[in-house]
């Protein structure tokens, strides 16, 4: 539930549904957000969910804090309007040329490549957002014996549709983009289409991901 | 008629710093990543395709510090510029002069050339017509970080030819008298991390005055004065952001968020600039001075209350 709904700026509302990380805080946000978008309050322009926040923005031409807010406060709230949310398959090469950080993980976590690749697929990941850059997601949580920091000096260029992950984090780049997570492979899959003018992301918050290993070969085939 | 559509066109001699095509922008694509865009400066947006007597949401050319010089070919066609511009059209190897906010009339062979913004950032150029480019997701916006909207999602280049449409023949000279007038004192809202820094940070964020850095853009402006101390933590986890939104990074510099910014940020924010000075703000160029001063949410609204009436008291004056 939402703990406390206060305005940021003139023109937005920040709801606040907790400081920690956990899936079920997040859910809750979600479901707000999906909620949100069925809604048709008059003068939302974006609503972003995160972790733990919520941030609504809107038209102060067409309504205000007060007015919005009091329309959040007494939404008719579906349970579980997850509808939206889809399980995504995502193939992943780990070939040495795409595993930037491979050799330096084996080291920092000191277990060998093999285990390090059999943890991260064996699990799922859940979406907790996606943004910064466009359709990047968010993923957790990772398996605790994978937790690493992120490099001490980020990279100026991370590959496009490299897979990253840092502490109980994983991502996707969806651009060549700056970046300091630790780079342990890269899928052939474009994760936002800038050619698609609907739904050009792939990943949606609340989606759930699961990774699994390609060839290189299969790679090569995927790309053409 | 229509065999003839594209016989109108711009060629870009020049492309100027940092020239994209803009409308009102893009809403409900936060949570993909995709941030608002559009017109910088909405006011002088909207009075440029008034002038051109547009739809309000017509697309224009933006340009930042120098625009670009343009070569033009096809029937006469009206245009105007708004913003505090420098620009002059060469006409047979002659330089004409002109003012903003007021219909000019282009001839074929004509070269517009946008020579700088004065003591400001952006300015428009919008034309009795339509600028033919592409959308994505209800907008053209450029976003070259994102690589969508008009132009392939990148700035204006060398060579390439803008193609014009549905140009209005009898275009009246509409004008109007208008004045940009310079802010130096930013009003903001205190932000949901305004107890993460000192009191004496607090005193120090309004009582100085913060340098506008060159290293400032569509997505941001950074700034350089006193360092604002965190007593809390300089990381929060990432969540939503939104224009205007004054980030302090580790380091203890302030960052503005602007319309092109990322849709998440991972700093505390410490106060978010009221809607009524967004337009303003973004004029100010590097090397400028300003200083933030706190109201009230209540008085914020009524000071865009007020602004707004400006706005459509200078739309229904254009004539």
């Amino acid at each position: 539930m939402i703990k406390n709904i206060s305005n940021l700026g003139d023109a937005a509302l920040y709801c606040d549904f907790g400081t920690e990380v956990n899936k079920e805080i997040n859910r809750n946000v979600i479901n707000y957000f999906n909620n949100l978008r069925d809604s048709n309050f008059l003068g939302i322009t974006n609503i972003t969910p995160s972790y733990n926040k919520l941030v609504i923005s809107f038209d102060l031409k067409l309504t205000s804090y007060a007015k919005l807010k009091k329309q959040v406060e007494n939404l008719d709230l579906k349970k579980n309007n997850n509808s939206k949310n889809n399980l995504i398959k995502i193939p992943v090469c780990c070939a040495e040329e795409f595993a930037l950080d491979i050799k330096r993980l084996q080291k920092l976590l000191k277990i060998n490549e093999a285990k390090i690749y059999e943890t991260f697929f064996s699990k799922n990941y859940y979406c907790y957002m996606t943004g910064f850059i466009a359709g990047m997601p968010f993923l957790g949580d990772m398996d605790k014996s994978l937790f690493a920091k992120r490099l001490k000096t980020p990279r100026v260029k991370v590959p496009k549709n490299s897979i990253g992950i840092t502490e109980q984090f994983c991502n996707i780049y969806t651009f060549e983009s700056p970046g300091g997570w630790n780079i342990i492979g890269k899928t052939p899959v474009d994760i936002f289409d800038n050619k698609k003018n609907t739904e050009p992301n792939l990943i949606n918050p609340g989606d759930t991901i699961s990774f699994y290993p390609i060839s290189k070969l299969e790679y090569e085939k995927k790309y053409e | 008629m229509k065999k003839n559509m594209n016989k109108n066109y711009f060629e870009v001699l020049r492309p100027g710093i940092n020239s994209t095509f803009q409308d009102n922008g893009r809403n409900n694509f936060y949570h993909i990543g995709i941030p608002f865009s559009g017109a910088m400066d909405n006011r002088n947006f909207l009075l440029a395709n008034t002038i051109s007597n547009n739809r309000i949401n017509n697309p224009v050319l933006e340009f930042a510090y120098q625009g670009p010089k343009l070569k033009y070919i096809g029937e006469n066609i009206s245009i105007n510029v708004t913003g505090d511009v420098n620009f002059k059209i060469i006409r047979k190897n002659k330089n004409l002069e002109f003012s903003c906010y007021e219909n000019i009339v282009l001839e074929n062979n004509d070269c517009l050339d946008i020579l700088s913004t004065n003591r400001s950032v952006y300015g428009y150029l919008s034309i009795g017509g339509t600028f033919e480019v592409d959308y994505y997701l209800n907008s053209c916006s450029t976003n070259t970080k994102a690589k969508i909207g008009a132009n392939s999602g990148e700035k204006l280049e060398t060579g390439q030819i803008i193609k014009l449409k549905n140009i209005k023949k009898f275009l009246p000279k509409n004008k109007i008298e208008y004045l940009n007038s310079k802010i130096e004192n930013i009003r903001i809202i205190k932000g949901p991390h305004f107890d993460y820094f000192s009191k004496d940070a607090i005193g120090s964020f309004f009582s100085n005055e913060f340098n506008v850095t060159k290293l400032s853009d569509r997505m941001g402006i950074r700034l350089k004065g006193p360092k604002i101390n965190n007593i809390k933590n300089t990381n929060i986890k990432s969540e939503g952001l939104v224009k205007g939104v004054i980030q302090i990074t580790a380091d203890g510099d302030p960052i503005i968020m602007l319309s092109d910014h990322g849709t998440i940020g991972g700093y505390p924010k410490i106060g978010v600039v009221i809607s009524a000075d967004y337009d303003k703000l973004v004029q100010i160029p590097p090397g400028s001075k300003i200083k933030f001063k706190e109201i009230n949410l209540k008085d914020a609204e009524t000071i865009f209350k007020l602004y707004e009436m400006k706005t459509q008291n200078l739309i229904s004056n254009i004539k």
